[in-house]
């Protein structure tokens, strides 16, 4: 991200320590009355999410968990911190890193670990894996693998709010990487035509795979708005308050106007791209240590709760014992559940197959 | 019974449907202010406004994914594709988003989308609007394909597609827009998966659907007065379902079969019908199964030639001789 303005008047914060900025954003009206409990539950959120995350990556080393892992170990605050705002009629989808907006809309980590496993008691009974999640009862609508693909399917949660008459909004989560897909700049252009609810995230963690943003991206990424007539911003993904004063704007821009807008949230991924990438050709580990020693989006909102006396170090063990555990009885908790079996593989791929009652189709829907 | 067209079928149709269902709403390029690239959609913002009746811009991905989302929260977008051939641009959302999301949430996420339009060759547009994908799409489990040849049987199924809660993907075709035929003005709906018998014959079965039905139909005339052939001839009217039995029915009585089909012959629905054919009515043939298709090519521009690449009445008769030979 450059350091221009955007027609948000956001701007990112340099490099380093606390600074005005995210003093601003602590005193933001939507984190100024956030409770200490509330305050508590965003930390534990992120810890959850990190504790969850090691385990799967241990049980992936075991070869407890097939195909790809991508691990959101890094950008918990944008998550945790985007979906901390949702209202009853707000809705989120993303792409196949999908760990931490599954457990930030409030997912139980079991079904989400059994879903790793590829068990039956998965969230989506071991049909989906990691980069299929998926929760409709908390308006999670996915765990995309398509990169960009799901950007039009949240312009049309953002239509569908809007045709029911509804106050919400979408928000539809990329990498710096989806950016460049086709069908992005359709959905942008779609929403913005017909004033849909919907914010779209850019989670720029740097690198889309192993290629940096300035070898895939012409250009600012979120400026890109502009030629669809939409306001867009930047925000510090590193600190969940600055992640929640930026997506309030935003959402409530989709609320009360049914105006769409483009955020980048400037984060990092400190895993490969996914748990298979070696991880050693296109950053340096000095990088990725920076980033750790100075970003940690844990580390930034720990430090931020303990001056506020919000949190205790006693309190801080405390949190994280109870995540770590919780992330090893998930891990239990998978390994000791069933596979699905074979005759499970044709269930689930028609409403009318899986309803025989309601059934007003007649033939074969299933070949041999 | 009155008589109109397929395009007032279809029409009729999407009327009744709005005015059943508040989440049902047509989209598409053309289809509001336009009415209608083939005027399938004629009159119907007049009736229903903008609400319901919605142009789009020339963004088949977006719009398309658009609707497949909206229909997750429980909208009825009913998209039409002015041609289907333009499902080439909007793939990834068709087959990977309509096709697999309720597999991949585990049956929680429901996908009731209709896209519908034409799909046909034979109308000298050349090669990219000329395509009959419901091979392709028919392939994906998850999805529902359908090709009505009359204006009854496309209202019918039409009402019967918007109310699944399915995806379904319907396909059309330009030249059967202007057809006319009787179609009750009381209420109906015909279920997906049903095939009908558009004649009754004993000496050969043509298994066949869409305009190709027409094809055969003139053919068997032709047949029994010129041959004393006597042509059975079963529509599928839908891909996916498949309706087999009333087929493997047929093969019994006639023991002898010709598929005819505007597709291109490699790994198309006639291949999987005589694959089924074969595995569950063998010891009914009396020979092998005959299949007419497309000539094996891109369609040609060149107007006389392409009439000549795809099935007509002509090519079944000879096809159907063959089978009988
Ligand atoms: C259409 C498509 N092309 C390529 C891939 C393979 N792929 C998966 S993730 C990825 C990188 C995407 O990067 P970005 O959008 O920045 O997201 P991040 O992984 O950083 O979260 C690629 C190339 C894919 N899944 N889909
Ligand atoms: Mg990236």
């Amino acid at each position: 991200m450059s350091k221009k303005t955007s027609t948000l008047a956001e701007s990112k914060e340099q490099p380093g320590a606390a600074s005005a900025k995210s003093t601003d954003a602590r005193l933001a009206p939507i984190n100024a009355r956030l409770t200490p409990e509330a305050k508590i539950e965003l930390h534990r959120k992120m810890v959850r999410i990190r504790r969850f995350e090691e385990r799967s990556l241990r049980a992936y080393q075991a070869k407890k968990i097939g195909g790809f892992l991508h691990l959101y170990i890094g950008q918990e605050a944008v998550a945790v911190g985007s979906c901390s705002l949702m209202g009853p009629n707000d809705h989120v989808i993303t792409a196949y890193r999908d760990h931490g907006h599954a457990i930030a809309v409030g997912m139980e980590l079991n079904p989400l670990m059994a879903e790793l496993y590829g068990k039956a008691t998965g969230c989506s009974k071991g049909k989906g894996g990691s980069m299929h999640y998926f929760d409709p009862s908390r308006n999670f609508w996915g765990g995309h693998g398509i990169v960009g693909g799901q950007i039009p399917l949240g312009v049309g949660l953002a239509y569908g709010v809007k045709y029911k008459g509804l106050k919400g909004a979408a928000m539809a989560f990329m990498g710096d990487g989806a950016v460049n897909q086709g069908a992005v700049h359709e959905a942008y252009n779609l929403a913005s035509l017909w004033k849909l609810p919907v914010v779209f995230v850019i989670e720029n963690n740097g690198y889309s795979m192993g290629t940096s943003q300035a070898r895939s991206s012409a250009g600012e990424l979120a400026k890109r708005a502009e030629g669809y007539d939409m306001p867009w911003g930047q925000c510090n993904g590193h600190d969940v308050y600055e992640v929640r004063a930026c997506m309030d704007k935003h959402l409530t821009l989709a609320r009360e106007k049914n105006q769409p807008s483009t955020v980048e949230i400037d984060t990092y991924r400190y895993r490969g791209h996914s748990v298979a990438d070696p991880d050693n050709t296109y950053r340096t580990k000095a990088e990725i240590e920076e980033y750790r020693k100075t970003k940690d989006p844990i580390e930034v909102f720990q430090r931020q709760l303990l001056s506020e006396g919000v949190l205790t170090e006693a309190l801080i063990e405390k949190i994280d014992a109870e995540a770590r555990a919780e992330a090893e009885n998930s891990a239990e908790f998978a390994e000791a559940s069933p596979f699905p079996t074979p005759d499970d593989i044709q269930k689930d791929v028609y409403w009318e197959s899986d309803n025989p009652a309601g059934r007003k189709s007649e033939g074969r829907l299933f070949f041999d | 019974m009155p008589v109109i067209t397929y395009r007032e079928a279809i029409r009729h149709a999407l009327a009744e449907e709005i005015e059943r269902d508040s989440n049902v709403v047509v989209m598409g390029e053309e289809v509001a202010q336009f009415n209608g690239a083939y005027k399938v959609t004629e009159g119907l913002l007049a009736k229903y406004g903008p609400q319901r009746i919605v142009d789009t811009p020339i963004s088949e991905a977006g719009f398309i994914g658009m609707g497949i989302g909206a229909s997750m929260l429980g909208v009825r977008p009913v998209m039409e594709l002015m041609f289907w051939s333009f499902y080439s641009v909007a793939f990834d959302q068709i087959l990977n988003n309509a096709a697999n999301v309720r597999y991949m949430s585990g049956g929680l996420i429901n996908c009731p989308i209709v896209i519908r339009g034409p799909a046909n060759g034979g109308t000298n547009v050349g090669a990219t609007h000329s395509h009959t994908p419901e091979n392709v799409l028919a392939n994906h489990p998850g999805v529902k394909v359908v090709v009505p040849a009359t204006p009854y049987d496309a209202k019918g199924l039409l009402k019967a597609a918007i109310r699944d809660n399915d995806p379904v993907f319907f396909l059309e075709n330009t030249i059967l827009y202007g057809e006319k035929g009787e179609v009750p003005t009381e209420e109906y709906v015909i279920p997906l998966g049903k095939s009908d018998v558009k004649r009754v014959g004993t000496d050969l079965t043509i298994v066949t659907y869409g305009r190709c039905v027409l094809h055969s139909l003139a053919a068997a005339a032709i047949l029994e007065k010129e041959h004393d052939i006597s042509v059975e001839i079963i529509d599928l009217r839908s891909i996916r379902p498949l309706d087999i039995d009333p087929v493997l029915a047929s093969v019994a009585k006639t023991h002898r079969v010709l598929i005819v089909e505007e597709q291109k012959p490699f790994c198309s629905v006639g291949t999987q019908l005589a694959y089924m054919i074969q595995r569950e009515a063998f010891d009914e043939l009396d020979g092998p199964i005959h299949r007419l298709a497309t000539i094996d090519a891109p369609a040609i521009y060149s107007p006389p030639v392409e009439t000549e690449q795809l099935p007509n009445p002509q090519r079944v008769l000879k096809a159907a001789l063959a089978a009988l030979a």
